[in-house]
């Protein structure tokens, strides 16, 4: 069982195919995996589906797969801050599906859990429950969201040991364990491959029985919205 | 006369009770976290986190390390992390105390319309949606009215809704209102605001 690739093209070397479904971690820029994006860029693979809470802006993150037309398809919470998404969006050429942030979250892991579909009072009464089984459980209206399962997880990790258990550091956790969770193949590209046996198993974020492959590689880690305060002078 | 931004959010600082978890919206919500003084306030931010400090200083942003608005913020000593799933299961299953939230229109019935105006650009409702549905309380902080002097406090939401039947309390420049049987109750009004202008302002039904 060999998990530990050189590069992030390699990592996904016969994963991809034209039209895929691919389910990608990160919130906003923090904890997206910027060179399995990048590696899927340069593959060029077409028409993906897409589900990920944000699609990056118009130079980074999932934003650079606009630039090159490869998604067909987004399922997100939330894609303010990309003019080119936009563009594409009111012009025709990309599909959106607009899911609550937290129903996107429990499809995937719920999609990883062997789930396919479950009850959430999210969205009752709204455009998001056109279509949708409604069912009263104890007096109150839920409806029924699918499960997600998708043919390929790309996350991001801060550490990994060499079988796949994978460390999360701070916000940068977000999405990354439900997207991997849900997908039949998950490669995680991380700051830190360490030998197995110096991760405590008690801290362990993510099994590696959700990860199939990892990278070790450098992230430029862009700030979205850099806010600060002054220091008080004494 | 009526509150400014700053009043709003002092206002509605005084919904929230020792203890109590809680997630702040963007926009005026967020200033009510200057306004808690000696209360022990865990704020909630739904990316994944528990203890929500501060703006980092200069110089010590760190990129895993942001807010819902993806800002740059700090953690505290009583911080957690966790991902979406956990973070919008414990939204989902009400333990968040309460949400402060922003709204573009409020009705007597406690729907509530802030995600979309169709025909503009539609960017998305984020985590709006999971959070007026599963939270404890929902508590609207807003301007009484549009740029056109026109009510956000309506009979029926005009527009799409992020929530049916979801909001409790309702603090704008004007005034507080409750959510009750038949429309809405006042609360109290904003200083220099009497009642008549309160209920001038309003479309919705007051019911007393």
């Amino acid at each position: 069982m060999k998990k530990v690739y050189a590069t992030a093209s390699e990592a996904l070397e016969g994963l991809l195919h034209d039209g895929m479904f691919i389910a990608a971690g990160g919130f906003g820029l923090c904890g997206i995996p910027e060179l399995l994006i990048a590696a899927i860029r340069d593959a060029g693979t077409k028409d993906l589906t897409i589900a990920s809470n944000n699609c990056g802006v118009d130079d980074f993150g999932l934003g650079i797969l606009l630039q090159t037309r490869q998604i067909r398809k987004m399922i997100s919470s939330y894609v303010g801050e990309n003019a080119e998404f936009m563009r594409q969006y009111l012009s025709g050429e990309l599909e959106l599906e607009f899911n609550p942030q937290g129903t996107l979250a429990e499809r995937m892991r719920a999609g990883g859990s062997g789930i396919p579909g479950f009850y959430t009072k999210t969205g009752v009464g709204t455009v998001i429950a056109e279509g949708k089984e409604v069912k009263t459980f104890d007096g109150q209206d839920y409806i029924l969201e699918r499960g997600i399962v998708a043919d390929l997880s790309i996350v991001k990790a801060w550490k990994a040991d060499d079988t796949g258990n994978l460390v999360f550091r701070k916000t940068a956790r977000n999405f990354n364990p439900p997207a991997a969770m849900c997908g039949r193949v998950c490669v995680a590209e991380v700051e830190e491959i360490v030998p197995r046996g110096s991760l405590d198993p008690d801290h362990i974020h993510l099994p590696g029985i959700y990860v199939h492959r990892i990278v070790q590689g450098q992230h430029e880690k862009r700030i979205e919205q850099r806010t600060v305060r002054k220091k008080e002078t004494a | 006369m009526a509150w400014d931004r700053n009043q709003m959010a002092a206002r509605a600082a005084q919904e929230l009770e020792d203890g109590m978890y809680v997630n702040l919206g963007i926009g005026i919500p967020t200033l009510v976290a200057n306004y808690v003084g000696d209360k022990d306030i865990t704020l909630q931010s739904e990316n994944g986190m528990l203890g929500m400090g501060p703006f980092p200083f200069e110089g010590e942003e760190d990129p895993d390390l942001i807010n819902a608005g993806k800002q740059t913020i700090t953690e505290l000593d009583r911080t957690a992390y966790f991902d979406s799933a956990t973070s919008f299961g414990m939204i989902r299953g009400g333990k968040i105390a309460a949400a402060i939230l922003g709204a573009m229109e409020v009705a007597e019935n406690g729907d509530l319309a802030n995600w979309m105006i169709p025909g503009k650009l539609v960017k998305g409702m984020g985590g709006a949606m999971d959070l007026v549905a599963g939270v404890g309380r929902v508590i609207v902080v807003m301007d009484h009215t549009n740029k056109a002097g026109e009510s956000k406090v309506l009979r029926e939401c005009t527009l799409p809704l992020t929530g049916k039947g979801v909001v409790d309390r309702i603090i704008t420049n004007l005034g507080v209102l409750d959510v009750v049987k038949g429309g809405l109750r006042i609360v109290e009004t904003a200083e220099g605001v009497t009642e008549d202008e309160l209920r001038a302002a309003t479309e919705a039904t007051i019911v007393s």
